[in-house]
Parts: C-alpha cells; structure tokens; sequence
C-alpha cells in the first residue's frame, strides 16, 4: 500500500470498489454498533474502577497489577484453564474432524440422522445436568452405584466434590459437548470439496486413504481448519458453565475455578467491572496467542 | 452416487473395517444421544417416577398430565401462550434470515475482492470471537438504549445479523471458489451483486445451510439478549416465559420437563431439514478451478 494518499485518490478507489463496500456495508454497520463498540468500551473499563452506579474512575494499570500479582485466586484459575485447554481442545478438534471425516460417505439421509445424535448434546440446551446425576456423590449416583455393587469401592466417592476428580469430570463433559460448531462446519467443509481433485490424485499416484487424507482431503478444507480451530480453542478457554452447574460456584477449594468463572464472580457477584473487564482482556490475549500458534501449525498441513 | 462408488472401490476398503467403523460410530452416537433419549422419557414421566430415587432412566409409565398442566398453567397467564411463540419463532426467522444474508453478502468481497482495510475488518471480526460476553453486557445496553431499541423486536434481531461467526465461517467458505469462475461471469457482463447471488450463494449451500443451524438454534434456545432487553410481557421470548415457570419452584418440575422437549422440537426439525440438504454441490455444479 502506498503510505500517502490524497484525497482524491481515495474517493477514486471507493469509487472503483464502490461495490465491495456496498456489499460490506450493512454487516459492517450493525457489527461495528453492537459488537466492535462494547468491546472497546469494556477495554477502556478495564482501567478503570466502575462499580456500575458511580461514573468510571481512571487507574491505570492498577486491575492488571492486582490481577497478576495479587490475587491468588486468578492464578489457581489460570492454571485450570490451562490444563482444560491443553487437554480438551485438542482432543475435541481431533475427534470433530475424525467424526466429520467417516460419516462423510455415508447417504444423506443417514448422515442426517448420525449427524444428529452426535451433535444432539449441543442442540439440547442445559441437558448436560444429567452427568450430575451420574456423578451424584452418595450411593444413589449411578456411577456409584455401579462401581459399589461390583465390589470396587465400598462407600460412595465424593466426586463433584474431591479435588481430585473434579477436574478430570469436566473435562469428560466438556469433551461430551465438544462435537458442535466445528463438527457442522468439517461436514460442510467435507461435502465441498471438488472431487475431482480425488480422481486426479488416483492418477498421480496415490495410494491408500491416509495419503489421500493428507495430500488431497486435508489440504482442501484448510479454510475450515482454521475455523475451526479458532471456535475450539475459544470454547475450551472458556469453559466455565459445566464448571458452575457440575462443581459449584465457588467449586471446593476453586479446585474448578476457571478464568471465566473468576470473571463472572467479579462481574456479576461484586460487580467491579473494571477489574471483570481486565480479566476479559487478559483472557482475550492468551487465546489471541493461542490461536496465532495453531494458525501457524495448521500452515503446514499437506506438506 | 457413482463416483462415490467407485471410489470406495479404488481405495479398496475390506469389510472388516467397515464393521469396525460401524461400531466406533454407532457407540459414539449412542452415547452422545443420551441426553435427547433423557430428555424425551422426562417429558412423559408421571410426578412420582420424576422425583423417585434412585432416579430412572427411562419412563415406565408414560402420561400426558405434564403437557396437560403446561396448558393449564397457561391458561391464565397474562398474554396468551401463542404470542410467546409467535415472539420466538419470528425473532428466530428474521434473525436468521438477516444474518445469512448481510454476513454472507459481506463475506463475498472479503473473500474475493482487493480494496483498503480488507485485512483489518476479518481480524477484527475473528478477533471479537475472542472477547468474553460477559462485560460487554453494560456497554451494549447503552448502545441499544443511545438507539431507541430497547423492549423492541429490534433489539433482539437486529444485533443478530452482526454476529461474528456467520461472516466468518461464510468467508472461509467462499475463499475455496476458484477465480476463474468469477472471472468468467465479470466477463460475461455480470454484476457483482449478480454473481454473488447465482455464482457465488449457490457454491457455498453447505455453508449457508450450516449456517441457519448455527443461527436458529441460538436465537431459538436461550436468548440472552431477551432478558436485557425487553420488559413487556408481550414481547417476551418462549424460553423467558418458561424460566418463569421454572422460577415456580419444584412443584413445576413436570411442566418444565414437558417444556424441554418441546423446545428441542423445532431446532432439531431445521437441523434435520438442512443436514439433509448438505450434499455435494461443488461436485454436482461440474465446474473446476
């Protein structure tokens, strides 16, 4: 791009793509008003103290320095998250595109009906309340029950509520309604690939189905890797719904703690949402990074 | 259909694995459709088989008396039950609707187009995706209310036609349509308006299919925004109007369990329509890059 524009030579380029913009134009409108401008409000609030009644005080770096070096709490929530994350997002991203990858030849309407049961954890709104009465903590649980009658434990386990288990039981759910958005956009991305190019492959030489994956498949649909991998990396980041319902608000000892719970403490609980929106910030740029690192991952894929 | 079958011949796949693949996918789907099994056997247990503990599975003696007590508390609400669904269902249609349109028309020039600032507006679209909901509540409210939109239609779906993910999943989309074909309509003395609609759309229909998915089953399920929002009772949401009920303690326990399966109804009938349709259209349009 050239670094200094007239005027005239900028109204000649809108001129020019006049269609471009027009095109873009209403998105862009409604995205700029209730996505973009909330936005950069709450990172503008996140250096403030703003307790929702009294107008916004400027303090500066004040929420990040509390928030990394004082507060404990935040920092048992990172580690979590972390551990979350590095765990349930690439496994779900795995089995979002094996999942998507075998049912892909099946008949339409089979795939219908598999896509379905497969996504139904997704579409079934709060329906993972089940897994609590799996995992209910006296001898009535299922899973309890299960395992006392076939003589490996003697009393009930504790499970939503042991440190030790916590963890490992949202994770398991979590995984459970992972096949969602990225799933649908791998099936989608599946069907659209011109198949010619697998008829042209059969002639350059290729062999079994792991060539054909790597060489012509996967290479195919990078667009929708990408989006892909973006939605999971957000969702696993983000977890903190399963966590409030299944180990509780605040979990034992923030055993389940999760930087979007610590989030939704201080803004919704304590209602300090300067410091909820430093906390939105921080989480914002670890899966910034995050996905940057997938990105450049996922540039070598078929090569 | 027949190049499907003669592929699967030339990468000669022997019958055993087809039954192993089988069996992975047949336990996965079983396990993962406990929750609309669960769901379905709840709406039909009679009271004392919901609270029996240990609690059961599946109903074993099915009944109505939850749908028939839903009515009944219906009956003397304050609007009648219909316009809470009329509400919902006409937010989740124009909604949708709005949101494939604009996101997929803003996508094609992201796509295909070269002009100033191209970059910056798919990052910022990507990178909103990004940004936890939670604190942004405060700030959207006041946008809405600097609008004159709050308790109106508009509040809930206008702000559903700039959601991120359609514009972005429609670009990622568009970008696998090869040039030349664009190049050939413009030839042609097609608009760009033209091609976006019978060129391009046509290409992307596994996109765009995906995408009334996404879109209705969100504006459909729990809409966030209704509970910001609006205050009239006349223009309150389905799943606003059933959080009520729910709000009516544990004796609401039935009602609520016919309720969860009544609202599954209809996304899964979008869902089922639209996956069906999902079928090989680059393929079938004959063209190449």
């Amino acid at each position: 791009m050239r670094p200094l524009r007239k005027p005239a030579a900028i109204l000649r380029e809108l001129r020019i793509k006049k269609h471009s913009y027009i095109l873009l134009a209403p998105y862009f409108l409604i995205f700029f008003m209730f996505t973009v401008l909330p936005v950069l409000m709450s990172l503008l609030l996140s250096f403030t103290s703003f307790n929702m009644l009294e107008f916004p005080r400027w303090v500066g770096w004040d929420n990040y320095v509390r928030l990394l070096v004082k507060d404990d709490v935040f920092l048992t929530a990172v580690k979590n998250t972390f551990l979350f994350a590095a765990i349930t997002g690439p496994v779900s991203y795995f089995a979002c595109f094996i999942f998507a990858w075998l049912i892909n030849e099946l008949p339409p309407k089979l795939r219908a009906l598999i896509t379905l049961l497969l996504y139904a954890p997704s579409i079934s709104g709060n329906a993972f309340l089940i897994w609590q009465i799996m995992f209910h903590s006296d001898s009535y649980g299922y899973i309890n029950a299960f395992l006392i009658r076939w003589g490996f434990i003697v009393e009930p386990i504790q499970w939503l509520q042991d440190t030790r288990y916590m963890l490992a039981i949202i994770m398991i759910v979590q995984l459970w309604l992972s096949l969602g958005t990225a799933f649908l956009a791998f099936i989608a991305g599946l069907q659209g690939i011109d198949r010619t190019l697998y008829e042209a492959g059969a002639v350059d030489g290729i062999k079994n189905r792991w060539q054909e994956l790597w060489y012509i498949t996967l290479p195919s649909m990078r667009p929708q890797l990408m989006f892909g991998a973006v939605i999971q990396i957000t969702t696993s980041f983000a977890v903190a719904e399963v966590s409030v319902y299944l180990a509780g608000f605040p979990s034992t000892d923030y055993a389940a703690h999760t930087i979007v719970t610590h989030l939704m403490d201080y803004g919704t609980i304590r209602f300090e949402m300067g410091y909820a929106s430093a906390i939105a910030t921080v989480l914002f740029c670890i899966m910034l990074g995050t996905n940057l690192l997938t990105q450049r991952l996922l540039r070598k894929v078929g090569e | 259909m027949r190049l499907r079958l003669l592929k699967s011949k030339r990468l000669n796949r022997s019958i055993p694995v087809d039954v192993l693949l089988f069996l992975v996918i047949g336990s996965a789907a079983s396990f993962m459709a406990l929750p609309l099994v669960f769901i379905i056997s709840n709406a039909f247990k009679p009271m004392d088989e919901i609270f029996v503990f240990p609690p059961r599975f599946f109903v074993r003696n099915p009944t109505l008396d939850n749908f028939y007590d839903l009515l009944h508390i219906f009956s003397d609400s304050w609007v009648p039950f219909s316009r809470y669904v009329f509400n919902t269902f006409f937010i989740a249609v124009a909604g949708t609707a709005g949101h494939v349109v604009l996101a997929s028309a803003a996508a094609y020039p992201l796509a295909k187009h070269r002009f100033m600032g191209k970059q910056a507006l798919f990052a910022m679209v990507v990178l909103s995706l990004m940004f936890s909901p939670h604190v942004t509540a405060i700030p959207n409210y006041m946008a809405m209310s600097w609008l004159g939109l709050v308790n109106t239609y508009g509040s809930l779906i206008i702000p559903a036609f700039g959601y991120s993910l359609g514009l972005y999943l429609m670009k990622q989309f568009m970008e696998q349509i090869p040039d030349a074909l664009l190049e050939a309509a413009r030839i042609d003395g097609a608009s760009e308006y033209r091609t976006f609609w019978t060129i391009v759309m046509p290409m992307v229909k596994p996109a765009w299919l995906t995408l009334i998915i996404f879109s209705f089953q969100q504006l459909w399920t729990v809409n966030v925004n209704a509970h910001k929002f609006i205050y009239s009772e006349q223009l309150k949401t389905m799943d606003y109007a059933f959080s009520q009920i729910l709000a009516g303690g544990i004796a609401r326990t039935g009602p609520v369990a016919a309720v969860s399966l009544l609202m599954m109804i209809v996304p899964i009938t979008v869902f089922i329509i639209t996956q069906s349709n999902v079928i090989q259209t680059m393929s079938t349009s004959g063209m190449k890059d």
